[in-house]
């Protein structure tokens, strides 16, 4: 009150007091911040120092690199032995495909996986990524196929190994995240028929393991076709997945379409906007990036879970290896096919999980205070 | 104002919530450019009555006619009603993932046919007669409440309506920022759009309104001009209202 005649003026703003940079600080204001902290890092450090000497030199010191049969024996697993990786990876990787061939599927997998990358990146989210995958998958078929410019045809029967993984996997996803989208809506419609059906439909489906639902579309299915009429074993497997997949996906995007206040559909249906104009602009952008995690979580499950087609006679990654693992010679080294394998999918799903996390920074620009 | 031809009649009104007797026995006439302040205690029906208005909310029983169309389940109808409605609401409710000026031409372009260029000159002068063009590139969360609640008004008008509702347009506004979108308002009363505005700022309904109603458990039990309503209350309720919120 003493200076009531002076006008306010506000503090200037100052910067925010220097923490000591370099190695050592960081060390301890990370590592050794009190007694709790001290104990776990000294625990975990006792834990790396007794663990990891024995896997270096299991991995790699001790270990046979070469597809050398007689060193991998003489091991007596002192050593890992890569060398069935490099007599089988060809084996693995492309399961019962033509040896000579199987430049294909590499290109075929190789064009998958690139347009997947490609699709991914949000600029190139534009009109001509719909013909491009059109081009894209029929290049595929075409090279997996063959019967067409001089390529030898090769049945689906004998598709294995890495492309037959990225095929089920596309496939199943890219046709199970619109039918998700619609069943979702669909639980969600004034119709009660609608609603049924949509309710039935992800209960019944969620309620079966994959396996029983893989064994009836290898199985059951042809039993109620007419006869003489066959649909290829690996359609019939990339509907059962597909179907799957949905309906885990379908629960997903409801709770996104949940999350979503009541208000911004009102808003739209006061400006005169439809059913259909109001979901595309304004429901479904902001429902789905609610549920990008959970999305991403659903897709890497779903990723893993194409590994179970090996129970109808598909050989994807895991079930070449199961091939690869038939020679007696190579059997009793399992173990590090399996870390070879386990490495292939390890890769895959943490792109997925680095790719959600940056899409969710990326889709979420200016829908939250900055 | 001669409510003779009126552009949006209620004729005995009535809607529930389950068993909850929301809006009872409605009738109310309101006139082409007539400025209606809607006020009353919390729960007395006064937003449920003119989100029945643009078919927010359907009516169970009754006539309601909204610029010569009679609101029914007629799809066709409903549209083209909310077409010639505009609506403001306590919560803003712009779309988050749209900037400023996507919020604004998204109903031109797509309710209205407007090609692109045309919506967004037409949204840039709606954004500068609520004083906010320079936030045209924005996203809704970066603006303050006050900048927010004027961007809703300018969307609104967009579809250049001939009914305009506001659903307690500053309830959720700091102190701050009520006067800049009560001004906007105060300068929209002088074009000649009807408007319906369910608010407990008296300043405003003394100053803008043709007509004040109150209502109270789901009726309207007084309505008047603003000097005869703010003077001589004629119901004991609404005296008992009045004294409450204008006291302090």
């Amino acid at each position: 009150m003493t200076s009531s005649d002076a006008a306010f003026v506000p503090v200037a703003s100052r910067p925010p007091p220097m923490q000591v940079r370099g190695v050592l600080p960081w060390i301890r204001r990370n590592l050794f911040d009190g007694w709790a902290n001290t104990l776990a890092t000294l625990v975990v450090l006792g834990l790396l120092v007794w663990a990891l000497p024995p896997v270096i030199r299991w991995g790699l010191v001790n270990a046979v690199f070469g597809a050398d049969n007689v060193a991998c024996r003489a091991l007596a697993e002192s050593g890992a032995c890569w060398g069935v990786v490099a007599e089988k990876y060809r084996l693995i990787l492309f399961g019962r495909y033509p040896y000579a061939e199987q430049w294909r599927p590499l290109l075929a997998s190789l064009l998958m996986v690139s347009a997947i990358a490609a699709s991914c990146y949000r600029p190139f989210w534009r009109a001509w990524l719909m013909p491009l995958w059109v081009v894209v998958l029929a290049t595929f078929f075409m090279l997996m196929f063959g019967g067409r410019f001089g390529l030898a045809p090769v049945e689906t029967s004998s598709w294995g190994g890495l492309p037959l993984t990225v095929l089920l996997s596309t496939v199943s996803l890219v046709v199970a995240f619109p039918l998700a989208v619609l069943v979702a809506l669909g639980r969600q419609s004034r119709l009660p028929g609608i609603r049924t059906i949509c309710v039935l439909y992800v209960e019944l489906i969620r309620g079966v393991p994959l396996i029983s639902v893989l064994f009836m579309a290898s199985f059951m299915f042809p039993l109620f076709m007419p006869q003489g009429t066959t649909i290829d074993v690996l359609l019939r497997v990339l509907l059962g997945m597909t179907l799957f997949t949905a309906a885990y996906l379908a629960e997903v995007v409801r709770g996104g379409l949940q999350a979503l206040p009541k208000g911004q559909v009102e808003a739209a249906q006061s400006l005169g906007l439809g059913y259909w104009q109001t979901t595309l602009m304004i429901v479904l952008p902001q429902a789905l990036r609610l549920v990008v995690p959970a999305i991403m979580n659903t897709f890497i499950g779903a990723f893993k879970d194409t590994s179970l087609v090996t129970i109808v006679s598909l050989y994807d990654l895991t079930g070449a290896l199961q091939l690869a693992m038939g020679d007696a010679n190579w059997r009793k080294f399992f173990f590090e096919g399996q870390l070879f394998v386990a490495a292939i999918y390890f890769v895959f799903c943490y792109a997925m999980s680095r790719y959600s996390r940056w899409i969710e920074r990326h889709l979420n620009t200016g829908t939250r205070r900055m | 104002m001669s409510t003779d031809d009126p552009i949006i009649e209620f004729a005995g009104v009535n809607k529930w919530f389950g068993e909850f007797h929301v809006l009872r026995d409605i009738n109310l006439r309101v006139a082409k450019g007539e400025r209606i302040v809607i006020c009353g205690p919390s729960g007395s029906g006064k937003s449920t009555l003119i989100r029945c208005i643009n078919r927010l909310e359907e009516h169970q029983q009754g006539r309601l006619v909204v610029d010569g169309t009679e609101l029914s389940d007629d799809l066709k109808a409903i549209d083209a009603i909310r077409r010639s409605v505009g609506m403001v609401f306590q919560q803003f409710n712009l779309f988050p993932h749209l900037t400023v000026l996507q919020n604004l031409t998204l109903a031109p372009m797509w309710v209205g046919r407007v090609p692109k260029k045309l919506a967004e000159e037409r949204a840039m002068q709606q954004l500068q007669r609520v004083r906010i063009a320079e936030q045209a590139g924005k996203y809704p969360l970066q603006l303050s409440g006050g900048q927010q609640q004027r961007v809703a008004i300018a969307r609104a008008l967009c579809l250049t309506p001939k009914i305009m509702l506001f659903d307690e347009p500053t309830s959720a506004l700091d102190p701050e920022m009520i006067n800049e979108v009560l001004d906007v308002m105060i300068e929209l009363a002088g074009l000649g759009i009807t408007m319906l505005c369910v608010t407990h700022e008296m300043g405003f309904a003394r100053s803008v309104a043709d007509r004040v109603i109150f209502m109270d458990h789901g009726q309207i039990v007084e309505e008047n001009t603003p000097d005869e309503f703010f003077n001589h209350p004629k119901n004991e309720r609404t005296r008992d209202f009045l004294s409450k919120i204008l006291a302090h």
